[in-house]
């Protein structure tokens, strides 16, 4: 074999492990971290894994959130539509989070059919509806919007003058 | 009127655009000299155009026109003046003229400095700019146009700038990281421009190198000012949140530092040159990705605009047709490039190739985590997310790897060495290492038994390995010249680009020493806190004082107290607050940080809980968090000294006369 050739085996071979350990790398991490969306409906039915790290996401059902008095742990309702349930989670929500309006938490689906919740997102803006959600409100209700999402500067603009 | 004229002055760029990429470029097949020069005329052209119809944007905010469709979505009458002007780039139309605007400006400058290239060259280059210009041009125009107006009913206020937006950080992070995104759009056109004339050299890569290094600094600079501007602004406390935008710009950024390295070997040795026209190549695709995730909204992330799919599927065709026809030029012209030249095993090359394979990988990795919910969504197989636990898992080792490549590659000269030497160089570094990054974890880390991080005792190892193989190359290259001269002497010989290259790669150590020790020691409790509560975090007491009513310009806010003391001395008086934006009624949290360099205190204020005045309180310890951001200052100043070497201007004035390697002889013979 002439230098040439053998430094391109080289190369090549290099090239093959870096490109195998990393994939393999990958494959294992990505089995290991992917979290699944299920919509309340779904956990609702018990269609969903118990006990599984999961994303669920829903509007939050206005007049359900209730605080504990002593520390921070909160306890809320959220909704497809189609099926209601009910997510503990201890700690700051965000910004965003308003009765009514989306959320997605990260968390466990327990025994008891409570969703307990170790993160709750809440896009910073107030009219982004996740984009999870907003399927499964139309797969429970064909053509739903939530009402508050307005999609022109026109709507928007209009809205804000009539309020003030 | 004004906003008209923009729209007008975008309409004449986008004819320009199209002259520039056309007539140049026949020019440079045809070897007709004055086509060829019309390319600087035109790129002047294109930058006074697109810089006018900016201005006309900017002109409309800052006169509150809200008879502009974007202005009125935007700003608001109440908004200070430094933050109308930064709401031009604040949604997507403006940022996509910035983004325009960046692009004409680097042409501009490729421009400028064009007589140092043969005109075959520079009149492609500016050609294949030219081409990328009517595209985002045309983008604009038809999906995007800033200048919309509502009419014949305008509001009579706006909506206001997303209050998130309202801040420094926002004024110069997008331009920044543009500057970066789009100016590997350079070495993008200076790749495509050597696959059209068929021929690659070391001066086609000496012309190269400084553009594609200026363009990583402007990205390094951008990505961490963003990093930063989440920490503070976002009111989580997080640097990093591997968030598909965040992705999105580590992406090009990852696979530009293997160009920058690439084009290193083939500018010294002549070698890799297709693979280098190949990072190129990737390099920009990456940016145009980054900018269809954004843009399209097809990903949830903070960054998300309005979601519009026009918009998606445009880009999506673009950056299809960008890579298509760029990779089939490669895959026709790239054999003509290959290089016939050998070097031993343990050599720099190798390791540049080590530190390539790495780069690119992990690349490959985070892109594979950003795409893959897409891809199992499009194939109906469910809705999932990748979370930040998948990317620490494969990204830490592969840096971990790299930094350890690093050191090695540091020390080795180009073409010829041996393990032996490099070994007997670097036994007592590895062993210093180790024994540091363990003595680190035992002094620092609260000894073994309770705290002992592995990640965190192997990153400080690195640290040390990264800083010693430094020193000790330092020493080696001045070996020499030290006895004949002295040591102060024999520093100042070695080049700026020596210099460039070690203060990046000590950026990059002192960034792993942020990350690690941030990762590892934080704390953070979050808490109710009643007005005079008092709690202990680390070292530190916090008291809070309880919140008051104060108002903004155009917000108002509950404006918190806690004061910090350590060892019972007042260290800090800390002012989180919680705002209210008027037009949105939006809240926003602002996080208050006493910062230092050892550690900071930061506190963001959460949600009023009940009468009594209590509110729920996040409270962190992050020591040695600005250490990230420090280190890419290190890195971006690294590569300004590396770029202020000589050779990128003496030399290539010399190479010019003497050398004319894209003449037609180069396209006759393909």
């Amino acid at each position: 074999m002439n230098a040439v050739r053998k430094q391109r085996l080289i190369l090549v071979l290099l090239l093959l492990a870096g490109v195998g350990v990393a994939v393999a790398l990958m494959l294992f991490a990505l089995r290991e971290n992917i979290n699944h969306y299920f919509s309340p409906a779904q956990m609702a039915a018990g269609e969903a894994p118990v006990g599984q790290r999961m994303r669920g996401g829903g509007l939050v059902v206005p007049g359900s959130v209730e605080r504990d008095t002593e520390s921070l742990k909160v306890s809320f309702r959220i909704t497809d539509g189609a099926g209601e349930v009910t997510v503990h989670y201890e700690g700051i929500l965000p910004d965003l989070f308003v009765e009514g309006s989306g959320v997605v938490a990260l968390g466990t689906l327990g025994d008891d059919g409570v969703f307990a919740a170790t993160e709750v997102l809440a896009k910073h803006d107030e009219n982004y509806m996740p984009p999870e959600v907003q399927k499964a409100i139309d797969e429970a209700h064909p053509g739903y919007t939530k009402p508050t999402v307005q999609t022109t500067a026109q709507s928007e603009l209009r809205s804000l003058q009539d309020g003030s | 009127m004004v906003a008209e004229a923009g729209l007008l002055a975008l309409i004449i760029a986008l004819c320009l655009s199209l002259l520039l990429s056309v007539f140049p470029l026949v020019g440079s097949y045809t070897g007709n000299i004055r086509l060829m020069n019309q390319a600087r005329s035109l790129s002047w052209g294109l930058f006074a155009f697109v810089g006018f119809s900016f201005l006309c944007l900017v002109w409309a905010f800052v006169t509150d026109d809200f008879s502009v469709d974007y202005v009125a979505r935007h700003s608001n009458s109440l908004l200070p003046v430094q933050y109308k002007v930064s709401a031009t780039w604040g949604g997507h139309e403006g940022s996509l003229l910035m983004w325009v605007l960046i692009l004409v400006g680097w042409m501009a400058m490729v421009a400028v400095k064009s007589d140092r290239l043969p005109p075959e060259l520079s009149a492609r280059v500016l050609s294949v700019m030219g081409m990328v210009t009517v595209g985002f041009l045309l983008f604009t125009l038809l999906t995007s146009n800033p200048f919309n107006r509502i009419l014949p009913f305008p509001p009579e206020n706006g909506a206001d700038l997303n209050p998130l937006l309202q801040d420094f950080g926002l004024i110069v992070h997008p331009p920044m990281l543009y500057m970066g995104y789009v100016g590997f759009a350079v070495a993008f056109a200076f790749a495509i421009a050597a696959l059209l004339g068929g021929q690659l050299d070391t001066a086609w890569a000496r012309w190269a190198r400084p553009w594609t290094t200026v363009a990583w600094v402007f990205l390094t600079l951008g990505i961490s000012l963003g990093s930063w501007w989440a920490y503070y602004e976002l009111g989580w406390g997080g640097w990093w949140f591997w968030d598909p935008v965040e992705n999105a710009s580590l992406m090009p950024w990852l696979v530009g530092t293997a160009l920058m390295h690439s084009l290193a070997v083939t500018e010294k040795r002549g070698l890799f040159k297709s693979w280098t026209l190949l990072l190129a190549i990737f390099t920009f695709s990456l940016s145009l990705l980054g900018t269809f995730l954004v843009r399209s909204g097809v990903l949830t992330s903070v960054h998300a605009f309005a979601n519009d799919p026009e918009r998606g599927v445009f880009i999506l065709f673009y950056l299809m047709i960008v890579v298509g026809a760029s990779l089939t030029l490669f895959a026709l012209r790239a054999p003509e490039v290959r290089s016939r030249i050998s070097f031993s095993m343990a050599s720099r090359e190798t390791l540049l190739l080590v530190n390539n394979i790495l780069l690119t990988a992990s690349a490959a990795t985070v892109l594979l985590g950003t795409l893959f919910p897409l891809l199992l969504e499009s194939l109906d197989m469910g809705m999932i997310s990748v979370g930040p636990p998948y990317f620490n898992f494969v990204f830490v080792p592969m840096a971990m790897l790299l930094a350890f490549a690093l050191g090695f590659g540091v020390l080795l000269n180009w073409k010829n060495g041996s393990v032996k030497w490099l070994i007997s160089q670097t036994r007592w570094i590895l062993l210093v290492s180790i024994i540091g990054g363990l003595g680190f974890s035992l002094f620092y880390g609260d000894a073994f038994a309770k705290n002992f991080l592995i990640g965190e005792v192997l990153a400080m190892a690195l640290v040390l390995w990264i800083v010693l193989t430094m020193v000790r190359d330092i020493l080696n290259k001045t070996r020499n010249t030290r006895a004949k001269a002295g040591l102060v002497d024999a520093l100042k010989r070695l080049k700026p680009a020596y210099y460039g290259m070690h203060l990046a790669h000590l950026g990059l150590a002192v960034t792993i020493v942020g990350v690690a020790i941030t990762s590892g020691y934080s704390s953070q409790r979050d808490l109710r806190m009643a007005p005079g509560d008092r709690v202990t975090l680390g070292e530190y007491q916090f008291r809070f004082d309880g919140v008051s009513l104060q108002h903004g310009p155009n917000y108002t806010s509950d404006y918190g107290s806690v004061t910090v003391y350590e060892n019972g001395r007042q260290i800090a008086l800390l002012h989180p607050e919680k705002r209210i934006y008027a037009a949105q009624q939006m809240p926003m949290t602002e996080a208050s940080i006493d910062p230092g360099l050892t550690r900071d205190i930061y506190v963001a204020l959460g949600e009023p809980l009940g009468d009594d005045g209590s509110w729920a309180l996040r409270l962190h310890i992050k020591p040695f968090v600005r250490w990230i951001w420090l280190g890419s200052l290190f890195m971006a100043l690294g590569g300004v000294v590396a770029i202020s070497d000589r050779r990128y201007r003496m030399k290539v004035r010399q190479k010019v006369n003497t050398l004319r390697p894209f003449g037609n002889e180069g396209v006759a013979s393909a």
